[in-house]
């Protein structure tokens, strides 16, 4: 018998008044999975996370954690929306003891504050922390429960470089060890680097869940630059070869080319440049596959 | 197969203690602390020994005498000024502090129970009011004690009673203000779940304390008045009389418990069918409603005191207020008496006897007014003549009055009597009374 889903949710809909949150939603997540949650503002993420948390029971459909629906699942689910609950007043350290009291939880706050790399700062008050080290504290208290579930609203929002390697190093290593972690984020980075499975709402409705490497393949037609050796001779090639089409130069730098191409035409192009002796010493996406397909899908008008 | 089971909540003892160890860890809340503990004491024991004393306020003109007058001057001020603000900073808070923090999913994810979040807060509020009000109870105490003594209290009615007498009921008036502590508590609850983290939230205790002390000053109706749900912190006077006006104590004490118990119920309605999820909720719709049912109860309470009570009018009345006036007298006469070093009398020896008339007797003999004066006759054992002494009377709408002496300057002018403990205006110079307004007659 297969284990169950982690999360699998079908027809969710949930509305605020008149507003619609989310309509019809329906997505799955495999156990030890990182997935990603990506959406415009207001696209519904927030609310998706918050039914998972059990903060608010959708109007209709399933959702269900570990086969089990939400709200009947014997614990299992931790994280946080809308920024980590703290409480200024105390310490690090005294947050999560007093979480931990009050769950009934036996890991140590030491532990988890190491963990997540604020063992320096842990008897220091959380008045005095900054954005991406409340964030870190979040995790912390989240990892305190042990949960099989993870839920992430924005986790590394505020994050500086070597804070953001480091979250991303603890998620990958609970992945790892079977957590399943499901995560929002307007960082399109962040998500490429940490998930294999992305869902993509807008105003309420699934517009793509799936593999990232399908997302790619469904959505491969995209801008790139183009440095080389000869941009004149490089302008030639392109204009002979089909498929392929020059957007508007680069700004500041005329041996740029931006072209847009899906990536038979752009293979085509590389070897006629290399034939007529044009060194090609760049080419990469201007913005990245998953940020090309989100803002394709996520567009006003766009065909889903 | 698993076995589907509710998602078991966090019990309401954790919650209860999680909410305390939030209260604690706020600046806020360890200062009320410590100056609940500590400044009564330095107050009461400071001014005990100054020559001007708070004649203005019940009791504080015996704060030199004993040390039993200092709690209650306190008890005055607390349920005017103290008790409304304290229930403001910690009831009204204890709502808004997770709207201002933005804490509350993070809250509902770890104890997955609305309502024991209620019940843990609405705890460990009443946990510390209650710690905030002994505090000021057993700090007044001591420092009262400490800087005067043990020595008998001259009661409300002039009577005297002894140190355990006055120390039992100085216990039973702090024990009964915390009715009406507890109903400012609840629609500090109310306030807090209603409007977040607006300030009008934590300052409702304090604005409905400050408008019920308003209408406390209006000649309204006793039903009325003993409706409001701080009379309790009025009403506790009467148990230093003799015989004890418990009647509208009793009635101020039952009223503050029911609009305790409503307002929390309220509040906990309310916050029980939030939705925390929706960032456009503002409550606005259910602010409207929730002074409904509060409105309702305090028609209905007024309705109920009206019929079996006869409190239609002010409650004061010529005849009440000549009795009182006739017995607070014999009570301090008989004390100045024995400070003089006279023989003793009893007062029903004295068998004194009041006749008060208002505004020079061209007015109604009726309701509050600094216009009353007031004649008292007595007798002496052995001595074939008639006493007789007059008053000037300001009596305020809740029944108490000062009586200001007015001649004979012998009788009730202003002189000091030496006395064990000191020196001390003549007893019978000024005095503080009350008339019991439930028991006058109703006109009509």
């Amino acid at each position: 018998m297969d284990a169950p889903l982690a999360v699998r949710a079908r027809g969710i809909t949930k509305c605020f008044g008149d507003v619609v949150a989310l309509d019809g939603v329906d997505f799955d997540v495999a156990p030890g999975h990182i997935h990603g949650l990506v959406g415009p503002n207001g696209a519904g993420k927030t609310t998706l996370l918050g039914l998972l948390l059990s903060l608010a029971v959708a109007d209709e459909g399933e959702l269900a954690v570990f086969g089990t629906p939400v709200g009947r699942a014997p614990g299992g689910v931790a994280g946080f929306v809308d920024g980590p609950g703290l409480y200024p007043s105390l310490t690090a350290r005294q947050n999560l003891a007093a979480l931990a009291r009050l769950g009934g939880h036996s890991a140590a706050p030491g532990d988890v504050l190491e963990e997540v790399g604020l063992a320096d700062v842990a008897d220091d008050r959380v008045r005095g922390f900054s954005l991406g080290m409340r964030q870190r504290l979040g995790l912390a208290a989240a990892l305190l429960t042990e949960p099989r579930l993870l839920v992430l609203d924005e986790p590394a929002n505020g994050l500086d470089p070597a804070g953001k390697k480091h979250v991303h190093g603890v998620l990958d290593r609970l992945a790892a060890a079977g957590t399943t972690v499901v995560l929002s984020s307007h960082r399109m980075d962040d998500l490429e680097a940490l998930c294999a499975e992305v869902t993509i709402l807008a105003t309420g409705r699934v517009v793509f869940t799936g593999p990232l490497a399908k997302l790619s393949a469904e959505h491969d037609e995209l801008a790139y630059r183009l440095r080389t050796s000869d941009p004149v001779a490089a302008r030639r090639v392109l204009a002979r070869t089909r498929g392929i089409a020059e957007e508007k130069a680069s700004r500041g730098d005329p041996e740029v080319l931006v072209v847009r191409a899906k990536t038979p035409a752009l293979d085509e192009l590389v070897r006629r440049l290399v034939q007529d002796g044009v060194a090609v010493r760049e080419l990469a996406p201007v913005v990245s596959p998953l940020e090309a397909a989100f803002l394709a899908l996520t567009e006003p008008g766009s065909t889903r | 197969m698993t076995v589907e089971t509710p998602v078991r909540p966090v019990p309401t003892t954790r919650a209860y203690r999680f909410e305390l160890v939030k209260l604690f860890a706020t600046w806020r809340i360890r200062l009320l602390v410590l100056a609940c503990w500590l400044a009564p004491a330095v107050f009461v024991a400071a001014v005990s020994q100054q020559s001007s004393l708070p004649v203005d306020t019940l009791f504080g003109r015996w704060m030199n005498a004993t040390g039993w007058a200092g709690p209650l001057v306190m008890l005055g001020f607390a349920g005017t000024y103290a008790l409304p603000l304290l229930t403001s900073v910690v009831a009204g808070d204890v709502f808004a502090a997770e709207d201002r923090l933005g804490t509350w999913r993070h809250l509902l994810v770890a104890v997955r129970s609305a309502r024991r979040i209620f019940a843990a807060k609405a705890l460990a509020s009443l946990t510390v009011i209650l710690l905030l009000v002994a505090g000021m109870a057993v700090s007044s105490t001591a420092g009262g004690l400490l800087a005067v003594g043990d020595k008998a209290l001259v009661g409300f009615d002039g009577h005297l009673l002894t140190p355990g007498d006055a120390a039992a009921k100085v216990l039973l008036a702090w024990v009964s203000v915390l009715a009406p502590t507890l109903a400012l508590a609840g629609i500090g609850l109310l306030g807090s779940v209603l409007w977040g983290r607006s300030p009008m939230g934590l300052l409702l205790p304090a604005v409905v304390a400050l408008a019920m002390a308003l209408a406390q000053l209006l000649p309204l109706p006793v039903a009325v008045r003993l409706a409001l749900p701080s009379y309790a912190f009025v009403a506790w006077n009467g148990l230093f009389t003799d015989p004890g006006q418990l009647g509208p104590l009793l009635i101020g004490v039952g009223v503050g418990l029911a609009w305790a118990v409503a307002a929390t119920a309220l509040a906990y309605l309310l916050f029980v069918r939030r939705d925390f999820t929706n960032a456009a909720h503002d409550g606005s719709r259910r602010r409207a409603l929730a002074v409904l049912p509060l409105a309702a109860l305090f028609a209905a309470t007024a309705g109920v005191i009206a019929v079996a009570t006869p409190a239609l009018g002010s409650g004061i009345g010529q005849d009440t207020l000549q009795q009182s006036v006739a017995t607070a007298f014999a009570h301090l006469y008989r004390l100045q008496t024995g400070q003089l070093h006279r023989p003793d009398v009893t007062e029903e020896q004295l068998a004194a006897t009041a006749a008060c008339t208002k505004g020079d007797g061209l007015v109604e003999p009726e309701g509050p007014g600094n216009d009353w004066r007031c004649v008292v006759t007595w007798h002496l054992p052995g001595v074939a003549a008639t006493g007789s002494a007059v008053y000037q009377l300001d009596v305020t709408s809740d029944g108490r009055y000062v009586a200001d002496g007015d001649g004979p300057k012998e009788v009730n002018g202003y002189f000091q009597v030496r006395t064990p403990d000191g020196d001390q205006p003549n007893p019978l110079w000024q005095f503080d009374a009350n008339v019991e307004l439930l028991s006058a007659t109703p006109k009509g």
